[in-house]
This record gives C-alpha cells, structure tokens and sequence, in this order.
C-alpha cells in the first residue's frame, strides 16, 4: 500500500515539477515566431538569399544600420512589439523589400503614447510639452524626434527600475554622447561639428568623477517639478556652473538624479539628503547634523574654557 | 635672565608656513562643508582650489619637520618616557588648572634640554605623527577619489567615509590650534613665546 502511494506521488510530481518555476512569458510566442523572419537576416551581419539571375544561393553583408540585435531588443521597452506592428507588413511578405517602403513615415512616439491612460504616469504629453521647449527642439528642424535619444529598438527605462544609479547614469549619458561625441550622428541634425567634451568639461573639477557620478542632464537640463527626468535641455550658456548648486543643503541633485529615490528620507542617521548617500557622496550637501551640532558644542566649550582660563589669569596674577 | 637659543630658523620657517597654511586649510574648509547657494564665504570652485594646493603645501611642510625631527636634535624634544610621563601628566594638569592662579612655579621650565612640557609632547607627538598623517591620507585620497581602492567601507561609500574622516580630524586640529594659540600667551609676559617663535631665542628668569 505505502508502495503504491510512493509511486503514485512520484507520479504526480514527474508531471508537476517542470511546471515549477515556470513564469508565464510577456512576450508571445507569435511574436517571436514573426519577428524571427526579420531577425533571422537583420539579426545578422550577412544574410543569404536565393538569387533567381544567377540561380544561386548568394550571401552579402546586412548594411549595420540595418542590423537589430535580437538580445538588445528583447530587453528594450518595446519588447513586446512585433516589427510589423511598427514597419509595414509588407516588409514580412515580400523579399527582396519593395523600394517604396523606404519612404513610409515612421511612427512618433507620441502616437501612441498621447492621451494613453496605460501610461499616464510616465507623462508623455508633459515630456512632449518640455521636449518642444528645449533647445533640442528649438534649434533643430522636425527631423529631431524622441528617436534621436530613444531608440525605439533598444531603448528601456533605467531611473524608475535600475538598483544601480551608476549604470543609470552611464546609460543615460550614453544617450547624450551617441550625438554628441559621433560626428556621423550629429550629421543628421546639424552642420556643426562637435565639441570636444573633455575640453569644454575642463573647467570641471575632478572631472572624470562628475562624469561617472551624474548625468548631463543634472546640469543641461532644467529641472521639472513633475517629470522624474526632465526633458527641457538648456542653451549650454545656461548650464549650471555653479558647484553650489549640487554641492549645497539645497542640492538640485535632489530634485532630479535623486527623485526617484523615494524610499529614503531626506535625513537618515543625521545626514542631510541621505538619499544621495545610497549611491554616492556630495561635499557640502551631505553634512551631518549630529556632527555639526556636536562640533559647536565642542568648540564652544573650548573656547569657554579658554575664556574663563584667561578671566581667572587676568583676576588672579599671582606672579 | 637666562636665554637659550631652541628655535632654529628651519623650525620657524616650518613653523610660519604651517601656521598659514593651517589658516587657509580652515576657512576653506569651512567654506566647502558649509557650502550655501544664500551665503558663501569663498566661492566653491575657489575654495576647493585654495584648499587643494594649501594640503599639498602642507604635506610638503611636514615632510620639513618629519625629516628634520629625524636627523636633528629637534626630534629629541619629543622623546617621551612612559613612566614619567604618568607622574608628569598630572602635575602639568595641576599646574594649568590651579598652580598658575596661585602663581606657582611652572614644574617643567623651560630650557635647553626641554622646549615642552608633557602634555606638550603629548599634544604635538599626537598630532605631528598621528593625526597630520591621518589628514594628509584622507586629503589626498580626496583630492584624487578615483584611486580609492575600494568603493564602500562599513556599509557607506569610501569618499564619503574619507571625508568624515578628513573633517572630524580637521576639526580636532583646529581646536588644537586655539588652545595652542592661547597656550602660548601663558608666557612671561603673555607675549615672550610669540617673541621667541620670530627670534629663536627663548628668555626665562629661572
């Protein structure tokens, strides 16, 4: 008997286990059937194709402007997207691609994006709002889009969901450096050539830490009560230059790297804008009020002590 | 009137340099910790500059003493012996706390084979090869964060761990620099050390 309820729990868990662990996957298996159709060559730096002039198969270099690595774009936002929700479906029926849909417009981000309510919390009309405020829009004809910094194919957020700011940082600065440090890139947009950053940064001290430790737009953007990344970037004459306005009580790295740290209090064991001391350290804005309080009493006492010391010689000079 | 001849021109020359840059070092400093977009003291940029090139002066400062007090008899003054320093200590204390409103005698004069006394060489040892190290290390480590060779330390960042470091032992030099101030007008009269640091010679009745 006992035999046979052994087997029979054996049984029912031989069937049971490969089901633990499991997670239902966000991304369909359709999609990923599609759009293996277009990654199979776009995926790849060569593709081949059966070329009915020669009557052979025929393998060429995929143009890299062209390529989409499969991994990348499974981890952007639009992971979930199929190509052909975006492109047209042409694309997935015919090949080689007619011409003509070189030319189809592509979509913004602000089509689908605009009056959402699946995302309202991320703001897209006060984002868009900001954008066409900025010195990115001003100065740039229609061709700057919200694709110039967001690659649709790549692109994920980082602020709202990264525990490592560093990596936050770093990807976001990339975001600012892929124009402004590529010459090719900044070429779409405009005939100026590009700065050198270390140069135009110099004045900056200890620079490589500034670098690694906050984004270009703590500094080249102003600052949104709202938007937990502002997108109103600033004429470079109106960058902030002066170190106090981080390195202060008042830091203004509270209201933009440090927003969405919201767990933190402003004050934690006595220091002020503890937030920042999750990920970092901000001379001047990162003072302690124990040690400050305590530092005063201290000095106060010595210099009462040396007061009353010099009462007493002056009263009593017995020599 | 005796007069003995205890402060070499290096030391003063050592000593002047130290004491300015002791000066900048603490109103910068100030200024950096209590940085403030309403009120400011020096401007941040400034006062990072002037605070940066002052410690690397500084550093280079000690290195003066540090040798001298090694190849000279200058580093003799601040021989201590453990067992007189028990019986000393208390009586230096005494004297500084009650004898010298009675008029007593000082229980270390001094002359040539003492230039201080035991809670001067406890003092000056402290801070000249405890706690100026302590703020050279943290200082540097400040003035080039990226070479710290670990990112955290008991659960904080190491910049920010070195900082606390750097201020809470610049802050106990600055006290130590006002009581050493205000040490030195115990002479006699209150002026006679401050005399004795510009010409070397130090005049005593005893």
């Amino acid at each position: 008997m006992l035999k046979n309820s052994i087997f029979i729990l054996l049984f029912i868990l031989a069937f049971l286990l490969p089901l633990i662990g499991q997670e239902e996957s966000e991304i369909a298996p359709i999609t990923y059937e599609k759009n293996h159709e277009c990654l199979k060559c776009h995926g790849q730096k060569y593709f081949s194709y059966f070329n009915e002039y020669v009557g052979r198969d025929v393998k060429e270099r995929m143009n890299p402007m062209y390529i989409m690595d499969s991994a990348t774009f499974y981890m952007s936002n639009h992971r979930t997207f199929m190509c052909t929700d975006c492109h047209s479906y042409e694309y997935g029926t015919s090949f080689p691609h007619p011409n003509q849909l070189r030319f189809e417009p592509s979509f913004s981000c602000m089509d689908c994006h605009e009056g959402n309510d699946e995302y309202a919390e991320f703001q897209f009309e006060k984002i868009n709002e900001e954008f066409l405020a900025s010195v990115h829009s001003e100065k740039h004809s229609d061709e700057f889009t919200c694709w110039m910094c967001h690659n649709p194919h790549t692109y994920h957020i980082t602020a709202r969901t990264s525990e490592n700011l560093l990596e936050t940082i770093q990807y976001d600065n990339e975001i600012c450096l892929s124009c402004h440090s590529d010459q090719s890139k900044m070429g779409l947009l405009s005939d100026r050539h590009i700065y050198d950053m270390l140069n135009q940064h110099e004045w900056l001290p200890n620079q490589k830490l500034h670098f690694n430790k906050v984004r270009c737009i703590e500094c080249h953007a102003r600052i949104s009560d709202t938007l937990m990344v502002a997108h109103n970037i600033q004429p470079k004459e109106q960058a902030v230059k002066l170190c106090v306005e981080c390195h202060s009580q008042n830091s203004i790295l509270m209201a933009s790297l440090f927003k969405h740290i919201k767990q933190e209090t402003q004050e934690k064991q006595g220091f002020l804008n503890a937030a920042i001391l999750s990920q970092g350290y901000v001379i001047g804005a990162n003072r302690n009020t124990y040690l400050n309080i305590g530092s005063l009493v201290i000095f106060g006492l010595v210099i009462l002590g040396i007061a009353t010391h010099a009462i007493l010689r002056y009263i009593y000079p017995k020599n | 009137m005796s007069s003995v001849y205890l402060y070499p021109v290096w030391v003063r020359l050592w000593h002047l340099i130290n004491a300015i840059l002791f000066l900048i070092l603490i109103i910068t400093g100030l200024s950096l910790q209590y940085s403030s977009k309403e009120y400011t003291l020096l401007r941040f940029d400034l006062a990072v500059t002037l605070h940066n090139i002052s410690g690397i002066l500084l550093t280079i400062n000690y290195l003066v003493i540090f040798f001298g007090n090694l190849f000279t008899k200058n580093g003799f003054y601040y021989r201590m012996r453990r067992r007189w320093l028990m019986k000393e200590i208390p009586l230096q204390t005494r004297y500084y706390l009650f004898g010298i409103f009675r008029g007593e005698k000082a229980p270390f004069p001094i002359n040539s084979r003492r230039k201080f006394n035991p809670l001067q060489k406890i003092a000056y040892f402290s801070v000249l090869y405890f706690l100026m190290p302590l703020i050279f290390i943290t200082g540097w480590a400040l003035i080039f964060p990226n070479v710290l060779f670990v990112d955290k330390i008991f659960g904080t960042s190491s910049l920010h761990f070195t900082d606390l470091v750097h201020i809470i032992v610049g802050f106990i030099l600055s006290l130590f620099m006002f009581v050493h101030i205000y040490l030195c007008t115990i002479g006699k009269p209150p002026g006679s050390h401050f005399k004795a640091m510009l010409s070397g010679w130090h005049h005593s009745d005893h």
